[in-house]
């Protein structure tokens, strides 16, 4: 009885394993499929680098270079904001601070994660946008800028936890050979622990902004959505992410404009990929060492 | 006139008594050994000589070291001063991940010794000469330093000390992670040094000791049972307890 059991235990979880890539492969599939049939009648450059995306215009235009922009700002943007916070946040927590405020800056570190991605654009929407209006002085305050600080908070968590593991990791051998050596702590932390958790901390970064590429909800609302090429921060951008989830609901099942929006899927898709392979060379670098 | 001399050191981490009234006089220019079995204190002792013992929560020390002729513990002691001065190697050689060039010139840059590229190419080829590394390395300086052999890393961890001319150097045990041939290595390079430098050495080798040392203590629980010179302490030790850990009766 207890082996049959056990049997049929084991039999369950290897179902579960080959059902979970099962399903990841058919999604695959499928968004291939939908997606690749675009290319029959649109060449793929005039896809990728068009500066025009019309989709209902008659003839329809389906030019995503705008919306590859839109989502290249906004995720510059959000680096350019999140990482150096991030990694002073992280060096902070892993080398400075006293053990009660790093519990309390880690629990804090863990609650900006928890935040749901339409609540942040919510309050950026309230909060930011208005802001940025009155600042800059322009038209609108639903800016890639506005996208790009709310992406950086989303970013952040991801970033600072996993560079501060990094940083944590740092052999302790280190630190004291560069002490001994006379160095302060301020010189031991950037010429030592930063080289010695550098893959740790590019791994981190590409983990951020994979999951800033890959959001959606919270650039919807406070990016303005024009689908037109930026020139800078100050303007509305629309995202790749952005278009799929705002077109989607309203597009005629099986036209070249739904096509269209599934060849963004596979794009946005390849772009993630190559972001997670990236950063996963990099983890794995800091395992072997 | 001793170069390292304590008066009355106590240590204590949070409660435990760690050192207790320790007198020693390390001698300038020669080799003192310090020997003892696992948790006398002997690398506590050796890290209070530049304050590395600092990096530890709820260290207390009382009594005086008088390095030179300062009171290290006194207030007001520069620190990077102090361990420029001292220098350390470790019980594990630590280079640090970047090049064999950087690791030797960290602590010129640290203190801001050098500045023109001649004059730092000098010292890497004077410092790995002196622990005759030299041929070996001079065509590969730009190669990283975690991709030598143990010893070879820990040669050059001694070379990056003397890279910033200190007056002493502190020594961890350093061979206990190498093997017999490249631990007689080292302590070749250890009596060549002893020309220029004051050296300190833990070790919890006997044979190693009675092999390099000039002077030689002993401690057990963290007091220093028995201090002079290394003939004397290993053929007539004064103390029986010293008799006993010398002859193998237990360490």
């Amino acid at each position: 009885m207890r082996r049959f059991k056990e049997f049929i235990i084991e039999k369950l979880v290897f179902l579960s394993g080959i059902l979970v890539i099962l399903f990841v492969c058919l999604i695959f599939v499928f968004l291939l499929k939908e997606g690749l049939s675009f290319f029959k009648d649109v060449k793929l450059s005039a896809f990728l680098l068009g500066k025009y995306w019309y989709p209902i215009s008659e003839p329809p235009r389906f030019g995503i270079l705008p919306l590859i922009l839109g989502s290249l700002f906004v995720t510059l943007g959000a680096v350019l904001f999140a990482v150096p916070l991030s990694i002073g946040a992280a060096f902070y927590v892993a080398e400075i601070a006293p053990a009660r405020i790093r519990d309390f800056l880690k629990t804090g570190i863990e609650i900006l994660a928890s935040i749901p991605s339409v609540v942040l654009g919510f309050v950026g929407m309230i909060t930011l946008v208005p802001w940025i209006k009155a600042i800059f002085h322009v038209p609108t305050g639903l800016t890639a800028l506005a996208g790009s600080i709310m992406l950086g908070f989303m970013a952040m968590p991801t970033i600072i936890s996993i560079s501060e593991d990094a940083i944590t990791a740092v052999p302790r051998q280190y630190k004291e050979g560069s002490i001994a050596l006379g160095a302060t702590r301020w010189q031991t932390m950037y010429r030592v622990t930063i080289h010695a958790a550098k893959p740790g901390i590019i791994a981190a970064c590409m983990l951020g902004v994979g999951r800033v590429i890959g959001e959606t909800m919270a650039v919807m609302m406070i990016t303005g959505n024009a689908a037109v090429i930026p020139r800078t921060f100050l303007q509305p951008v629309r995202t790749l992410t952005a278009t799929i989830a705002a077109e989607m609901g309203e597009v005629v099942h099986g036209s070249a404009h739904y096509h269209a929006l599934f060849s963004i899927g596979i794009i946005l898709f390849l772009i993630t990929f190559m972001i997670n392979i990236t950063a996963d060379f990099f983890l794995h670098r800091v395992r072997t060492k | 006139m001793p170069i390292i001399e304590t008066k009355n050191l106590n240590l204590f981490y949070d409660k435990f008594h760690a050192l207790i009234d320790v007198n020693i006089a390390i001698k300038e220019k020669g080799i003192t050994a310090i020997i003892g079995p696992s948790g006398c204190g002997k690398s506590t002792l050796l890290r209070t000589f530049n304050r590395m013992n600092d990096l530890i929560e709820g260290v207390a020390m009382t009594g005086e070291i008088l390095v030179g002729s300062e009171n290290i513990l006194g207030p007001g002691i520069d620190l990077v001063g102090l361990r420029k001065k001292v220098g350390m190697v470790f019980q594990r050689p630590n280079p640090f991940p970047l090049t064999i060039y950087e690791n030797l010139v960290y602590g010129l840059k640290v203190h801001h010794m050098i500045t023109s590229r001649d004059e730092l190419g000098g010292l890497v080829e004077e410092s790995l000469k002196a622990v005759l590394l030299w041929d070996k390395l001079k065509d590969r300086l730009y190669a990283s330093a975690l991709s030598l052999s143990l010893e070879e890393k820990q040669r050059l961890c001694i070379a990056r000390t003397l890279a910033v001319k200190p007056d002493i150097i502190l020594m961890d045990e350093p061979c206990s992670a190498l093997d017999p041939i490249a631990t007689l290595k080292i302590e070749e390079t250890a009596r060549e040094l002893k020309k220029d430098y004051t050296i300190v050495i833990v070790t919890h080798n006997m044979q190693q000791a009675a092999r390099i040392s000039d002077d030689v203590g002993f401690m057990l629980l963290g007091r220093l049972v028995e201090f002079g010179k290394t003939g004397d302490v290993f053929n007539r030790p004064q103390d029986k307890k010293t008799e006993e850990y010398i002859t193998g009766r237990y360490g």
